[in-house]
């Protein structure tokens, strides 16, 4: 069981409620005699009640001031109330704005949610308690509950919390009428934010607290100046490009891939999330016979797209295959999966590699530059995740300027453009639709899908193994 | 008497600059903290002007003054398409399986369930051990989901097909913290974790032998976010945490790379550009902004002074073009990147946004909120 330390709502450290200063800003405005909500005074249960609102007024007041659509001006003024800087006269227990001509009043500064204590337990026995006090059986049924619990929990002071409790009583009967009736609604809206009825939310509800207080000041030593000089140290002399080739790049990746883009641009035949007709995702499953046109169109965007797709990444070995070079991609590959595979199995994957890579006439010898070929056989005496980044990092180079190029000039990359699908549209009537809705098809769980690429590539590690010769010439000998 | 021989040994400190006293002097000669750490100070801040000056050199052109020549975007209508209710408690937070259709979501009761979205079948339901599952994760493989929360463990349960499986039985507790975990994600492949914590550090783990391969240390608060750059290298991720900062990562030195701190309360999420040349940042001071990473410098804020509660999480459609943001004031605002206009606001949850995520192939994106439910929408 976790220990809570009593935080106070810790406006004063939290910044999360840092949006709070600017909802007190707009409340006051609001309250403003000439600019602000026009208020009236109401009767309410026989006493009149001054400064009384409509929602409807508050809601034309916000879209005006904040120039939104009413829709928007909804979703602010509920949040208000939500924070209890406005509270309903009737209808006390649900938090949100209504659109009509519902009585809300704006609550004292006293009991607004930026304040700096917090809603006590406490404070909250004594207000019980007062009512308690005023009129038996008054109390709802989660406030008896909180009442019977806090009885328990503050048994030590309850003597403090009745006599309180009696004070404030007697010391509300001298108010008049109307001022009584103020103080009992602002008071009671406030506990119904603090301490929200069950099935409610509050919106002081801010989830789980924050451990380091981000306002206490670092403690300055040494180390810390010295951390901040080193890395301004490196950031000052890291490369960085002028701001209209990075901004320009990101606008080019942007304008490639518009027409890719589900939300910009629809996509074919259908989006399954619209008609519940999944062929868009059946035509681009992970190694589908053809792909669609869209797709053999972004592997020519760029080389990551091509090796990130698996079908892209198949074409791409059938073209290596007919120029004899599958070698480059293979040791690639399997440099990725030493870098993200587990810790216990690098030494063992560094010494495959190594026979099948990089070792002097090795079966599948990488053409790399001396020197990288020596500190990366160097690397692997002791082995560790990194070891063939640099070794990777030249091949995948070479891949990209020079391999992608000729691919995509190649008549393997030409063939399987032309080959490539492009659906029609689908043209569903509403009918139709609905017959989709009822028929969704569960598709393949991807643990299956996963079994039978692991069985796959188990099969292709077997044939790329070294071939026994020995075992070959017997076989064939016992034949004869 | 101790204290009173270093009351007055303080005092000679103190006025050190004074050549006369000899016992000052024999101080001047050893370690004088306060006028040393004056010095690195000074050092430093003029460092920091530099760097601004260094930045602002490349500094020649708006995002806006790019976003010129491009078309403006349409009118968008973006309708739920599923609400997936379930969660007996606030959805806190989501991912999708690779499959494009599979999600699987974390709530405050414990409970974090694997749904396939497209049918809104329940397919698999785990209960942790702990209240308040702030982290999940699905693995690329599609075969096992990771989690974590107030339990400071990242746990990872492999999935079956079986439906009856007890998948609680198969569990694996991976990371470690010393407080709550905040977020978690799986690298390329199902072998690797990177959490990060409340307790202000983030860290690469194995998951097959729990060991930590390598903790990040830099924040100065609660880490609240992570995310992994979709680079051909694969080796950096970007973090935002309470302290108002964003930093850029090494993965394989532990070194931070970047930093930017230009929000004004803590940043509840960051997801990377889909080219992984700039990310975004969703914040409590109610904006979102993109941060360059090449120029080294923020370039866009979105904000609107109707907007004031904060920005709970973020993500970009697949060319990047929209952000699309989930706000605790319960609604969804969806920016244009390049003009830094409000394209659309989505209303439906009833209580604050918690979380948002696009699909896989951008086809739509999910967002998981306080009010128990998960809604698609497209």
């Amino acid at each position: 069981m976790t220990i809570k330390f009593i935080r106070d709502h810790g406006q004063h450290y939290r910044p999360r409620m840092a949006c709070l200063a600017k909802v007190e800003a707009m409340v006051l405005e609001m309250q403003d005699s000439k600019s602000g909500v026009k208020s009236s005074e109401q009767k309410l249960n026989i006493t009149s009640i001054p400064h009384v609102v409509t929602g409807q007024d508050i809601l034309a007041w916000i879209a005006n001031h904040m120039k939104v659509d009413a829709q928007e001006a909804q979703t602010i003024g509920t949040m208000l109330v939500a924070y209890g800087f406005i509270y309903p006269l009737q209808d006390h227990k649900k938090l949100i704005l209504k659109p009509d001509v519902s009585l809300y009043r704006f609550q004292t500064p006293y009991f607004w949610p930026v304040q700096k204590w917090k809603a006590d337990n406490t404070d909250y026995a004594i207000y019980l308690a007062k009512r308690n006090i005023r009129k038996k059986g008054t109390l709802d049924v989660y406030e008896q509950e909180y009442y019977k619990n806090l009885h328990k929990w503050l048994n030590h002071k309850w003597d403090f919390i009745v006599m309180q409790a009696k004070e404030q009583y007697r010391a509300g009967k001298e108010r008049n009428k109307a001022d009584r009736v103020v103080f009992d609604c602002q008071e009671r809206a406030y506990w119904i934010v603090h301490r929200p009825p069950p099935r409610t939310h509050s919106a002081m509800d801010y989830g789980v607290d924050r451990l380091i207080d981000p306002n206490a000041e670092e403690n300055k030593t040494f180390d810390y100046y010295r951390r901040i000089i080193i890395f301004t140290q490196q950031a000052i002399m890291r490369s960085k490009v002028k701001s209209t080739v990075s901004l320009g790049a990101i606008l080019k990746h942007m304008t490639t891939y518009k027409d890719h883009d589900p939300f910009l641009a629809p996509c074919l035949p259908s989006n399954p999330w619209q008609t519940d007709d999944s062929s868009y995702w059946d035509l681009n499953m992970r190694n589908v016979e053809i792909p669609t046109k869209m797709r053999v169109e972004r592997w020519s965007f760029s080389f990551f797209e091509l090796l990130n797709d698996p079908r892209g990444r198949t074409d791409f070995k059938v073209f290596l295959k007919k120029e004899f070079s599958g070698e480059n991609l293979a040791f690639w590959e399997a440099a990725e999966e030493m870098k993200w595979g587990t810790a216990s199995s690098i030494s063992e994957k560094a010494q495959t590699i190594f026979k099948t890579f990089l070792a002097p006439g090795a079966p599948r010898w990488i053409n790399i530059d001396g020197r990288t070929m020596g500190l990366t056989v160097k690397g692997l005496e002791h082995p560790h995740r990194y070891v063939l980044d640099a070794a990777q990092t030249h091949i995948f180079m070479l891949m990209k300027k020079d391999t992608f190029y000729r691919y995509l000039k190649s008549p393997v990359y030409k063939d399987i453009q032309k080959k490539a699908l492009s659906p029609a549209p689908h043209n569903f009537t509403p009918s139709q639709l609905e017959q989709n809705a009822q028929n969704r098809k569960p598709g393949i769980n991807p643990i299956i899908i996963w079994q039978q690429e692991e069985e796959e590539r188990a099969k292709a590690a077997a044939a790329a193994g070294p071939i026994d010769i020995k075992k070959l010439m017997a076989s064939k000998l016992d034949r004869k | 008497n101790f204290c009173v021989i270093f009351i007055t040994f303080e005092g000679f400190l103190s006025r050190a600059g004074e050549a006369n006293f000899p016992l000052a002097k024999m101080a001047a000669q050893e370690v004088q903290p306060s006028e040393t750490i004056a010095k690195l100070k000074s050092e430093s801040e003029a460092l920091k002007t530099k760097l601004e000056e260094e930045r602002a050199k490349l500094h020649d052109v708006e995002l806006h003054q790019v976003a010129e020549k491009v078309d403006p975007l349409g009118q968008f209508v973006m309708k739920t398409r599923r609400t997936l209710k379930g969660h007996g408690n606030k959805v806190l937070c989501m991912d999708w399986c690779k499959d494009k259709r599979r999600i699987v979501s974390s709530s405050q009761d414990g409970k974090v369930i694997v749904w396939d979205a497209f049918t809104t079948n329940k397919e698999h339901a785990v209960t942790m051990p702990c209240t308040w599952v702030m982290a999940c994760a699905y693995a690329p493989s599609g075969c096992a989901v990771a989690c974590g929360g107030l339990d400071n463990k990242c746990s990872v349960y492999p999935l079956s097909l079986d439906k009856n499986e007890n998948l609680a039985a198969k569990k694996k507790s991976v990371a470690m913290h010393t407080n709550y975990l905040s977020a978690c994600s799986f690298t390329n492949s199902d072998m690797q974790i990177l959490t990060s914590s409340g307790d202000g550090t983030c860290a690469l783990w194995d998951v097959e032998s729990g060991q930590l391969l390598q903790s990040f240390h830099g924040h100065a608060a609660d880490v609240l976010c992570l995310d992994l750059a979709p680079s051909e290298t694969g080796n950096t991720f970007v973090s935002g945490g309470c302290d108002k900062k964003a930093n850029v990562w090494d993965m394989r030195s532990g070194q931070c790379i970047q930093s930017f701190e230009t929000h004004e309360s803590d940043i509840n999420s960051v997801r990377y550009y889909p080219s992984g040349d700039a990310f975004a940042s969703g914040s409590d001071d109610a904006t979102c902004r993109l941060y360059d990473l090449r120029a080294d410098r923020e370039v866009a804020i979105y904000s609107k002074e109707s907007i004031i509660f904060g920005a709970s999480s973020v993500d970009f459609s697949l060319s990047g073009r929209l952000l699309f943001g989930g706000y605790n004031d319960y609604t969804i605002n969806v920016w244009d990147v390049l003009k830094g206009t409000r394209v659309s606001i989505l209303f439906g949850h009833e209580n604050r946004v918690s979380t948002l995520r696009v699909s896989p192939d951008g086809t739509a994106f999910c967002s998981g909120s306080w009010d128990h439910t998960l809604r698609v929408r497209e």
